[in-house]
């Protein structure tokens, strides 16, 4: 299994100039999502213009990082060779209090103690020396 | 305007899906393949005058469709690339009905084929959307597994459906498959307890209830309903179709447990003005057990939530009370890559052909075919019957 790691770097994010804002307050901590400020939808991911009204009148705000589990997957298997050392792993989608969801992992709660809708907290996971990955832990 | 009766699949071949390629190529499948759809309609090759293909997985590249008519000589007056991943060769149908109804061409060649296997997978994906790459990836959603998982884990939250329903699945799609000697997986039957014993992938879905990558392809030729009156077989006319589509990741959908295989299903029965009643089988594009009971859910065919009841109360194999996959479906079939949806299609018309030999469905005159794309991505319904 470590060999099939050393062979397959784990996927991280390839940030865009659109996207970085988001990465770099994650390195910071913080959890921004964009806002449109033409109609007030909240647009996760990051995106040039509005996906609702075409606006591209769009500004970074920080949000609660508070959410609920909308639903998750323990992998049993890995669903990418780079991920072989994290199993098991669990996949899940957050819907964050402010609307948007994200793909996530849940940290600090053993598989069987999962249940869907349970509420979640933001919790920053630094992979490397530059990269924040946006995970969560149980409230 | 409407192309309800317009057009008809009249001819088809299909590949015996394999484990690996066996020095066989994607390109080389599909001539194959072509070769014996256009014998099995009874025409030349030089009848062909349209063609519509799917990029395989394994050679995944640009400029596919011109690839596609050099290695076979074509000369198409029409031709194009459907990309709606496993919903690409039920959105050929329509559209080839749609070129020939507009004048375009006369007789369009469908066809994929692919060398797919979970090695290939891993050492050189295709490559997806780099949204995906960015927000999914990192996280381990990664291939279909993750996202048809979250899926029916909330499908099991919100209408407590079992893992046993879900797993009858697979086991009638076994049956089905044992009566089809083309399965990759026809040997023999399996139980709700196999299923549920078999190795946990994603929880909560086993491997027998996820689909096996295989090398293989199949074909099928679409002609005007005047021109199809001509056919060596009973033409399969094309009655209704529909697609919808609004997200890619299953992150992004509106929601997860209504799909857009509703919209899709609306649309297809309302152009062809039929009622869920008089479908005689079903063959809904299966990567997953549970994609098969949402599409059975968002078909119309039981109410929302009730799909593990449904399958629980009926009899999904040929000879049963409603026939689901008849062909085994990917579950049993195998899932030739891009090549996986046209079982679906090819199934549904060989039914419709009465060609069904073991597993014919006793005077099956209206069926319904569904594609699915991505993580319920891409959807495209059809009807097709034996009467323009």
């Amino acid at each position: 299994m470590s060999n099939q790691a050393t062979a397959f770097p784990r996927p991280v994010p390839a940030i865009t100039d659109v996207s970085r804002p988001y990465w770099q307050a994650a390195r910071e901590h913080r959890l921004e999502v964009q806002r449109c400020d033409d109609c007030n939808e909240w647009i996760f991911y990051p995106r040039q213009v509005c996906s609702e009204c075409l606006s591209s009148a769009l500004s970074w705000r920080q949000v609660s990082g508070l959410g609920t589990v909308y639903s998750y997957t323990v992998m049993h298997v890995p669903p990418h060779p780079g991920l072989a050392d994290d199993l098991p792993l669990i996949v899940a989608v957050v819907k964050l209090d402010e609307g948007p969801q994200l793909t996530t992992n849940i940290v600090g709660c053993e598989p069987e103690n999962m249940v869907v809708d349970m509420p979640v907290t933001v919790y920053f996971d630094d992979i490397d020396e530059s990269i924040t990955l946006v995970k969560f832990k149980p409230l | 305007m409407s192309l309800r009766g317009k057009a008809a699949i009249t001819g088809y071949a299909e590949m015996a899906p394999q484990k690996r390629p066996e020095g066989k190529t994607s390109l080389g499948i599909m001539a194959e393949m072509a070769r014996e759809a256009i014998a099995d309609a009874g025409l030349e090759k030089s009848e062909i005058d349209g063609l519509l293909t799917a990029c395989s997985l394994s050679d995944f590249s640009m400029l596919w469709p011109s690839a596609v008519v050099e290695y076979l000589h074509l000369k198409p007056r029409y031709f194009d690339q459907v990309e709606l991943g496993g919903a690409s060769s039920a959105g050929m149908v329509w559209r080839a009905a749609a070129a020939i109804e507009a004048g375009m061409c006369n007789t369009v060649l469908c066809v994929v084929g692919d060398t797919w296997d979970s090695r290939l997978f891993m050492a050189k994906p295709p490559p997806f959307p780099a949204t995906e790459a960015e927000f999914d990836a990192p996280y381990g959603m990664v291939g279909a597994n993750p996202g048809y998982a979250l899926i029916a884990q909330r499908h099991m939250h919100e209408f407590g459906t079992t893992p046993e329903q879900l797993a009858k699945v697979a086991v009638d799609q076994r049956t089905n498959g044992c009566a089809n000697p083309q399965a990759l997986f026809g040997d023999k039957r399996i139980t709700i307890d196999d299923v549920l014993s078999s190795r946990m992938i994603a929880e909560p879905l086993h491997l027998l209830e996820i689909v096996s990558p295989a090398t293989g392809g199949g074909a099928f030729i679409v002609t005007s309903a005047d021109r199809a009156r001509h056919s060596p077989n009973r033409p399969v006319y094309l009655l209704g179709a529909g697609e919808a589509g609004e997200h890619s990741s299953i992150t992004r959908a509106p929601n997860m447990t209504h799909s857009l295989v509703k919209p899709a299903a609306d649309h297809a029965f309302a152009m062809a003005g039929v009622s869920r009643e008089q479908i005689d089988f079903i063959q809904p594009y299966d990567c997953y057990t549970i994609t098969v009971l949402v599409t059975i859910e968002d078909a119309g065919f039981c109410a929302k939530g009730a799909g593990g009841r449904f399958i629980e109360e009926h009899d999904l194999t040929w000879s049963g009370d409603f026939p689901c996959n008849t062909h085994g479906g990917q579950l049993s079939f195998g899932q030739p890559g891009m090549a996986g949806g046209m079982s679906h299609v090819i199934e549904g018309v060989r039914q419709l052909m009465d060609r069904g030999g073991e597993r014919q469905v006793d005077g099956a005159t209206i069926g319904y075919v569904n594609g699915n794309g991505g993580i319920m991505a891409e959807q495209c319904g059809l009807i097709l019957g034996v009467e323009a």
